[in-house]
C-alpha cells in the first residue's frame, strides 16, 4: 500500500479529478492548502501585478494498493500539467502506508482501501 | 463668530433659501424629489444584491467573475445611459425608438423640471439608468460560470441599445404599447425580457462542462441570503419609486410588494416541506424573487388581495418551471427564465383579474392588451438576443472554452480568487 500525496495548482483541480475518475481512481481526499516551491506566480492587486510569498495550492491524498499508483500518477502528471510544464505545476509524493483500516467494519490492509 | 450672531445668520439663510428656489424653480415637489432619490440609490443597491445572489449559487472558482457580471453591468450601461440610452428611452420623436439629439449625454435636461411630477429631470433619468442597469445582469445567471468577461461587457452594451432602449421607448416612453398595457415597473420591459434572453442564451451557448452529470454546489448560500434580502429591500424602490410620485400610489405599490414578496416565499416554504420535508434557505430566497418579480408590473393596480394570489400563483408556476428545466435538460444556470420570465408573464396576465379600478375598455381588452405586450417582449427579445450572442460569440467571444471553465472564471479571466483567507498568506 502506498499513499499518493499530490500537491497541485488549483486551477488544474478539475482537470485532474476527472483523468483519476478515468484512471479508476476514485477515492480521494482534497485540501486546500498554502505553500511555496519554484514558483513566482503574480496576482492582480489594483492594478499592480504582485507576487504572494505563499501561493494557494490543492493537495491530494490517494491511498492505494501497490498496483495503482502508476496509474494515479500518471493520470495526475498528465492533467496537473500546463502544456510543455511550468514552475508551479506541482509536486507528487509516493511514500509507504503502514496500515489501512476502515471504521465502519474495523477490516484492515489492501481490502479496507 | 459669537453663537447668538451665528444663529442670526443661520436663521436668515434658511428663510432666504425658500425664498431662493422659489424665484428660481418654482415647480418642484421635494417630497417627490426626496423619495425619488431615494428610491434610485434602492434600485441601485439591487445590483449588488443580484451579484451576490448570483454569486453564492456558482462554484468557488467563479464567484468573483459572477459579482464582476453584475458590477459590470453598473460600469457598462451606466456609461451607455449617459451617452444614449436615457435619449432613446425617453425622446420626444416616435418609431423603433425615441430619439432627441438634445438628451445626449444628458445635456438638455439638466436644468429641466418636469411638469407632472414636479421634479428634477435628472433624478428622473438616473433612476431609469439603474433599471437599465439591471436589466442586463440580470440576464447573466442564465449563462453564469461559462462566458468571457470581455464578450459580456459588449454583449450587455448591444443587448441594452438594441434590446432594452427600444421595449422601454415602446412601453414607457411614448411609444406604441404606451397606454395600452399595463407595465407598473417592468414586467415586459425588465422581467420578461431578461427571463427571455437568458433561455436564448442558454440554448445557443450550451451546458456548462460536466452538466447536469456532476453535481455543482452553490459555493455560499449565506451569500445569496444576503442579495436576496437586498433584492427584497431595493424592490420598495423599484415598485413603489415607480409611481414616480410621493403619495398614495406610491404607498399602494410599496405595500402590494411587501405581500407578494412575502406570499411567494411562504409558499415555496410550503411547497418544498410538502414535497421533500425539508425547507430550503434556496427555496425561501427564490420565493421571494417569484413574489417580487410577478408583483413588479402589477404594483400599482392591483389590492393586496390580488397580490397574495399572484405571489402563490407565481410560486408555483416557478416552481415548476425549474422542474420542468431538469426535465427538458438545458443548463438555465441560475433559472433567469425559471423566475424572472415565468413569474414576469404570470404578473402581467395575472393582473387583469385583479384590477383596483376596471379600465372602460373592459378586462377582456385589457387582457388582450397585456397579451400583446408579453407576446412583444418575447418574440423581440429572443430574436434580437440571438443574433446579439451569435455576433459577439462570433467575433469577440462570448463561450470560454472548456479549459477555461475548467480552471474557472477566477482565475481564468480576472486573474483573482475569492476566499483568499481560506488560505493563510
Amino acid at each position: 500500500m502506498k499513499l499518493v500525496t499530490a500537491i497541485i495548482q488549483p486551477e488544474r483541480l478539475e482537470a485532474v479529478r476527472e483523468a483519476l475518475l478515468k484512471a479508476e481512481v476514485f477515492r480521494i481526499t482534497v485540501n486546500r492548502c498554502t505553500g511555496r516551491g519554484q514558483a513566482q506566480e503574480t496576482e492582480l492587486y489594483r492594478g499592480q501585478a504582485v507576487a504572494p510569498d505563499l501561493l494557494p495550492k490543492v493537495r491530494l491524498d490517494i491511498a492505494c494498493n501497490d498496483e495503482f499508483v502508476e496509474k494515479a500518477v500518471a493520470a495526475i502528471l498528465n492533467a496537473a500539467r500546463h502544456s510543455d510544464g511550468e514552475v508551479g505545476d506541482g509536486k507528487i509524493f509516493v511514500t509507504p502506508l503502514e496500515e489501512c483500516i476502515r471504521i465502519r467494519t474495523g477490516e484492515r490492509g489492501s481490502d479496507a482501501i | 463668530m459669537p453663537r447668538g450672531k451665528l444663529r442670526t445668520w443661520s436663521i436668515l439663510g434658511i428663510l432666504l433659501v425658500p425664498a431662493l428656489c422659489q424665484a428660481d424653480e418654482p415647480a418642484i415637489d421635494t417630497g417627490t424629489t426626496a423619495w425619488m432619490l431615494t428610491s434610485t440609490a434602492l434600485v441601485l443597491l439591487m445590483v449588488p444584491g443580484l451579484g451576490l445572489f448570483y454569486g453564492g449559487l456558482v462554484r468557488t472558482k467563479n464567484v468573483i467573475g459572477t459579482l464582476m457580471h453584475a458590477f459590470a453591468a453598473m460600469a457598462v450601461v451606466g456609461v451607455v445611459w449617459t451617452v444614449c440610452g436615457y435619449a432613446m428611452c425617453f425622446g420626444a420623436s416616435k418609431g423603433w425608438c425615441g430619439w432627441d439629439p438634445e438628451m445626449l449625454f444628458l445635456m438638455g435636461i439638466e436644468n429641466n423640471i418636469m411638469e407632472d411630477a414636479r421634479i428634477p429631470e435628472l433624478v428622473f433619468a438616473m433612476f431609469q439608468g439603474k433599471f437599465a442597469i439591471i436589466t442586463p445582469a440580470l440576464i447573466a445567471g442564465a449563462f453564469a460560470e461559462r462566458v468571457r468577461f470581455r464578450g459580456y461587457c459588449v454583449f450587455i452594451a448591444l443587448w441594452s441599445l438594441l434590446i432594452y432602449n427600444p421595449l422601454c421607448h415602446w412601453v414607457w416612453g411614448g411609444g406604441f404599447l404606451t397606454g395600452k398595457a399595463i407595465d407598473f415597473a417592468g414586467g415586459t420591459v425588465i422581467h420578461i425580457s431578461s427571463g427571455v434572453a437568458g433561455l436564448v442564451c442558454a440554448l445557443y451557448l450550451g451546458a456548462r462542462r460536466g452538466y447536469p452529470k456532476t453535481a455543482m454546489h452553490p459555493n455560499n448560500l449565506v451569500l445569496t441570503m444576503l442579495g436576496a434580502g437586498l433584492l427584497w429591500v431595493g424592490w420598495f424602490g423599484f415598485n413603489a419609486g415607480s409611481s414616480v410620485s410621493s403619495g398614495l400610489q406610491t404607498a399602494q405599490a410599496l405595500t402590494v410588494t411587501q405581500i407578494a414578496a412575502a406570499t411567494g416565499a411562504l409558499t415555496w416554504v410550503c411547497i418544498e416541506g410538502m414535497i421533500h420535508k425539508k425547507a430550503t434557505s434556496l427555496g425561501l430566497a427564490s420565493g421571494i424573487l417569484a413574489g417580487l418579480v410577478a408583483i413588479t408590473p402589477a404594483a400599482g393596480d392591483v389590492r393586496p388581495v390580488g397580490a397574495m394570489v399572484l405571489g402563490v400563483i407565481a410560486a408555483f408556476g416557478c416552481y415548476g418551471a425549474i422542474q420542468l428545466k431538469g426535465k427538458l435538460g438545458y443548463d438555465d444556470t441560475l433559472d433567469v427564465f425559471g423566475i424572472h420570465g415565468v413569474a414576469g408573464i404570470i404578473g402581467a396576465i395575472g393582473l387583469c383579474f385583479f384590477l383596483r379600478t376596471v379600465p372602460d375598455h373592459g378586462i377582456g381588452a385589457q387582457l388582450g392588451y397585456q397579451v400583446e405586450g408579453v407576446l412583444v417582449s418575447i418574440v423581440y427579445a429572443s430574436v434580437m438576443t440571438l443574433i446579439i450572442a451569435v455576433v459577439v460569440d462570433k467575433t469577440v467571444g462570448l463561450k470560454l472554452d472548456d479549459d477555461g471553465q475548467r480552471a474557472g472564471m477566477d482565475h481564468e479571466l480576472h486573474g483573482e480568487q475569492g476566499y483568499g483567507l481560506l488560505n493563510l498568506n
